[in-house]
């Protein structure tokens, strides 16, 4: 092949300089992943069924016994940001298990294989599963508001709810891609997927708040970024006074964290 | 007419090795591949073949040792490689979910190919491929030789220098299997693509490699074209298969682990 010709086939967006490509790239794996979930919601479909199950039976169960100080709010208005914070985690954390499928299949070799930056993949992959997360968001904010809680809606908390969905599911992805490149295998990832949400969902302030627990669990709820999701979204929700700021930065840096030691792991996932 | 062997080689490797623990996968082996070849590395499992691939694609870094792959250093340049090259790996690559025209797609803009260039390119592609007709449907539903085809597609899209093919007709019944020899014929000849495929099949290294290196226990018995194979082994009518026999031994049909053939049968079982 002659250099004219080789220099003709070069996709046109490369020459459009490394940053943009980048982008490109990162979008393409977005496209991807979203066209793949419309094309079988069954799982996003049987996936809201969890959320839902749980406003309806455990939220309104307890909203009858008054057991946990919640100040204005019933108690199922203070549960329902806990509860989409605890289905964008979950749904998110599962990704691992699509990822090490992807290795069986030799999908993931092949596309390591391209220009594509690993940087750039991981990045899509964590911003793709945003779109399984909305879908919660969207089931959740339903169930809720026919079980009569009471959401006070401003363009300003909306675009809060979205910021805050896509921070979760970025950080809950980037980091079941590191425990699946460090498990390899869908059976052991399917255990440790079992063995990390319920620590993390009872560890965090998604059920009570932090000032009821016993000092211990507190200092654990400080350390676990799904305590900062749920006080984001309850803040939204419920406009009580949390600090906000605080909470984009934390799950902001975390984010960073495991998109730079994903990235580092994720080729080892081959080995 | 330039004799083909001045031509600058397309890949180059220079005392390569890589060691899994205490198993020696590659031990110190060179060789290199002429544009326009179809270079086979055939072997029995677990000879160290696929090992071999992956270094030279970028997926493994070797141990010790140097290759220079369409003028680029695996090492130190492996973006430049993988812009470069093609590969169709051993398992299965393709999205099952997609349609082969919405695979392609994808793959094109791995490659920095914008929406516009493959709206040209990929039909031509398929049709190549003869997935044409199927181009719309999803890949779930296409036989296995629609589905390796496919991969070949893929990984020619993007007009690559060197194509690289892990067992290109693993899990593939006969018929599957000539059919998809004959695409590989075509593209070397008519396309002037050069492959690099590795290869546990005799008849298919005979049928399609223009020079043959065998590789056993990580290391290279012989390396040359079919007619020096012959030279070498003092057999002027051999089959590959006897030359097979002559340099590395019967085959060891007991070899491959648990792991190795659960593969196998995996693959298989998604193609028919």
């Amino acid at each position: 092949m002659s250099q004219k010709s080789a220099e003709s086939l070069v996709g046109s967006v490369r020459r459009c300089g490394p940053f943009v490509l980048y982008l490109y790239h990162v979008w393409t794996i977005i496209e991807l992943e979203t066209l793949k979930i419309f094309k079988d919601p069954t799982e996003i479909i049987s996936r809201s069924i969890q959320p839902a199950l749980w406003l309806i039976l455990f939220g309104e169960a307890f909203s009858r016994i008054h057991m946990v100080p919640t100040g204005q709010v019933s108690y199922l208005a203070f549960l329902t940001p806990g509860i989409l914070a605890q289905s964008i985690a979950f749904v998110s954390i599962f990704n691992g298990l699509a990822i090490i499928w992807e290795k069986d299949m030799g999908i993931l070799q092949k596309i390591l294989t391209t220009p594509v930056k690993r940087s750039a993949l991981v990045l899509g992959k964590m911003l793709a599963s945003t779109v399984r997360s909305f879908s919660q968001l969207i089931v959740v904010i339903i169930v809720a508001s026919t079980l009569g809680v009471h959401l006070k809606w401003s363009f300003d908390r909306v675009v809060g709810l979205l910021g805050f969905t896509i921070l979760g599911s970025v950080f809950f992805t980037g980091f079941s891609m590191i425990i699946a490149a460090l498990v390899k295998t869908r059976e052991r990832m399917m255990g440790i997927g079992q063995l990390v949400t319920m620590p993390l969902f009872f560890t965090s302030s998604a059920l009570y708040p932090i000032s009821i627990m016993p000092k211990w669990l507190q200092t654990l709820a400080k350390i676990n970024p799904l305590s900062y999701l749920v006080n984001g979204l309850r803040g939204l929700f419920l406009s009580t006074s949390y600090a906000q700021g605080t909470d984009i930065g934390i799950l902001l840096m975390v984010s960073l964290l495991v998109w730079i030691w994903g990235t580092i792991q994720y080729p080892r996932l081959l080995i | 007419m330039m004799n083909a062997r001045d031509l600058k080689p397309v890949i180059q490797v220079e005392n390569f090795s890589k060691s899994f623990g205490s198993v020696k996968a590659v031990d110190n082996i060179s060789f290199q591949v002429i544009p326009g070849e179809c270079f086979g590395l055939l072997g029995p499992n677990g000879a160290g073949k696929s090992t071999t691939i992956k270094m030279l694609i970028t997926l493994l870094p070797p141990d010790a040792g140097t290759a220079i792959v369409n003028g680029f250093s695996i090492t130190s340049q492996g973006a430049h490689v993988r812009e470069s090259i093609g590969y169709v790996p051993q398992s299965l690559s393709v999205d099952g979910v997609l349609t082969g025209y919405e695979n392609l797609m994808f793959f094109g803009k791995l490659y920095g190919w914008s929406e516009k260039q493959l709206k040209d390119r990929v039909p031509l592609v398929l049709e190549l491929m003869d997935l044409k007709e199927a181009a719309h449907r999803q890949v779930a539903h296409y036989s296995g030789g629609m589905v390796r085809r496919l991969e070949i597609g893929q990984a020619i899209l993007h007009q690559p220098a060197v194509v690289f093919l892990d067992e290109p007709t693993v899990g593939l019944d006969p018929v599957a299997r000539h059919a998809l020899w004959k695409h590989i014929q075509e593209l070397r000849r008519h396309h002037l693509v050069t492959l690099f495929l590795t290869t546990h099949y005799m008849d298919e290294a005979q049928e399609l490699c223009s020079h043959i290196a065998i590789m056993n226990h990580g290391k290279i018995v012989v390396n040359g074209t079919l007619q020096e194979l012959r030279k070498i082994a003092k057999l002027p009518k051999a089959s590959m298969n006897d030359l097979f026999v002559r340099f590395v031994g019967p085959i060891d049909s007991e070899k491959g682990d648990l792991n190795n053939v659960s593969k196998i049968r995996r693959i298989a079982r998604r193609l028919s």
